[in-house]
């Protein structure tokens, strides 16, 4: 890892849909968008919705391609450009590196909570009773109720699923968290639960960018905010 | 990781195969890391199947070259081997698991005798230690031990499959082959088949290129992506980024497509 205070840069990106089953209506999301993200800080991205900020996370956990411009992670072999890695650096970079908590759960079927979050945890190296004694931690923390442990979460209720989503992104420590809307779905005092994890890592010295719509949570969370507006695309591109 | 460990395990060039006038598949190059599972989609048609086999050396290049890392290290051009080299490679270090089991099982055999056949291809001589070795294997694929001696035509679709599983597992491969392998089957027994091969491309580092025209069975099993068309791969790259994100028409028609559930 360089010793850059920085772990994301990202520089000049644009990004466009292309629909060709819409005869190729171009849809541009957003354009230019630069900034840092830097050790042990809470960078928000700011502003109304659909202004790109999920997209923007996305391009840089690899998820989505950027069209044009870097996006440099300071991995474990120093700076990477994600947007131009191969598929095997991007998943080594995501395996070392970067933690992203997605807006919905999306999982394997048929596998129960407690070992959706406990081989989260075993990624970053843990062993298999140390990675079950992390799982527990986050999901009595998250007040995931005991019984739910052991089932597959597809029947679970939109927030149960959601706390399970947060249990698993937390249960790996990496040096670069995502975090999409993590609150979106939770009551006070689960909300609650996330700020203190966030502010966990942020001690850590974990660099943290996330999209959060409820305002309490960002104020305690962010260091600052990075408005995204700034970034939108000409209206009038060809 | 040394530069050595980073080796490919097999590097595909070129690959073309002409049937007659018509293209089964069209310089297509590939790479494949041990414990990398790459999914090929497609429509019927495509050419996955016939990428498969000439991966696999089961057919025969009309231009281009498949290289492979032997165990001990050595890197050999496929096309140069000595059919007797071959063979071996495909009953030991690789597997192939066909949709129509018939292809890779023999029906007329016990259980038992066709996944100690590749046992003995390998050297195994005490008949003991073969059927006990079955004997684990079938446990591992979830077919009962009483089973060993029942002849495979005698099996559901599903145990078929799990069969075949056994059967090339059992020399440990490093690569395996599997074309539409949950193709056919009721979508519970799809179900279990898909968690098995999950747990055996993980917990035995297997890298593996599978076929098949679901893509939630690539989004599920594998690393990376390459979605054929008329005989050529028009997109390739990260699973999730393909499907989330993709970028040709024809690959943003395959997603637009797949039933929710």
């Amino acid at each position: 890892m360089s010793h850059s205070s920085e772990m994301i840069r990202v520089n000049a990106v644009t990004k466009t849909f292309v629909m060709h089953l819409r005869d190729g209506a171009r849809l541009p999301v957003v354009a230019g968008v630069s900034f840092n993200v830097g050790r042990g800080e809470c960078a928000v991205l700011g502003g109304p919705s659909g202004t790109g900020k999920s997209s923007i996370l996305k391009m840089i956990y690899g998820n989505y391609r950027a069209d044009a411009g870097r996006i440099e992670i300071n991995g474990p072999d120093g700076w990477r450009d994600i947007a131009r890695a191969s598929p095997r650096a991007v998943l080594s970079l995501r395996t070392s590196t970067i933690g992203y908590v997605s807006q919905f759960l999306r999982v394997i079927p048929r596998i129960g909570a407690i070992d959706i979050v406990a081989a989260s945890a075993r990624e970053t190296g843990l062993d298999e009773p140390a990675a079950r004694v992390r799982a527990i931690t986050l999901l009595e923390l998250l007040n995931v109720p005991e019984r739910l442990w052991n089932l597959p979460p597809a029947t679970f209720s939109g927030g149960e699923q959601q706390r399970i989503n947060i249990a698993r992104g937390f249960a790996a420590e990496r040096p670069i968290l995502l975090l999409d809307e993590p609150t979106a779905s939770l009551d006070a005092a689960n909300r609650a639960a996330v700020v203190s994890l966030i502010e966990a890592r942020k001690k850590a010295g974990a660099a943290v960018l996330g999209i959060f719509h409820d305002e309490d949570v960002r104020d305690r969370v962010a260091d600052r905010v990075i408005d995204v507006q700034k970034f939108a695309p000409e209206a009038s591109t060809p | 990781m040394s530069a050595l460990d980073d080796r490919p395990l097999l590097v595909a060039e070129g690959l073309t195969k002409h049937y007659g006038q018509h293209i089964g598949c069209a310089d297509v190059s590939l790479d494949i890391h041990e414990g990398e599972v790459v999914a090929v989609v497609g429509e019927s048609g495509s050419g996955k199947s016939t990428l498969l086999g000439l991966l696999s050396t089961q057919l025969l290049p009309s231009a281009g070259s498949v290289r492979y890392l032997m165990r001990d290290g050595e890197e050999r051009e496929l096309l140069s081997l000595s059919e007797a080299e071959r063979r071996f490679l495909l009953r030991t270090d690789w597997g192939f698991v066909h949709q129509d089991a018939r292809l890779g099982l023999r029906m007329g055999v016990s259980a038992g005798g066709n996944v100690g056949e590749r046992l003995m291809a390998v050297g195994w001589r005490h008949y003991g230690r073969i059927r006990a070795e079955a004997e684990h294997w079938l446990d591992r694929v979830e077919i009962a031990r009483s089973r060993i001696d029942d002849r495979p035509d005698t099996f559901s679709g599903g145990m078929r499959q799990r069969l075949q599983i056994a059967k090339n597992m059992v020399t440990r491969p490093r690569l395996i082959f599997m074309d539409e392998p949950t193709g056919g089957l009721d979508v519970s027994v799809q179900a279990r088949l898909l968690d098995l091969i999950r747990g055996f491309v993980s917990d035995y580092g297997l890298a593996a290129v599978i076929v098949t025209h679901d893509l939630a069975v690539a989004r599920l099993l594998s690393h990376r992506i390459v979605v054929m068309r008329h005989g050529r791969v028009i997109e390739t790259g990260l699973t999730d980024q393909v499907l989330d994100d993709p970028r040709e028409p024809y690959t943003q028609l395959l997603v637009a497509s797949i039933l929710q559930a």
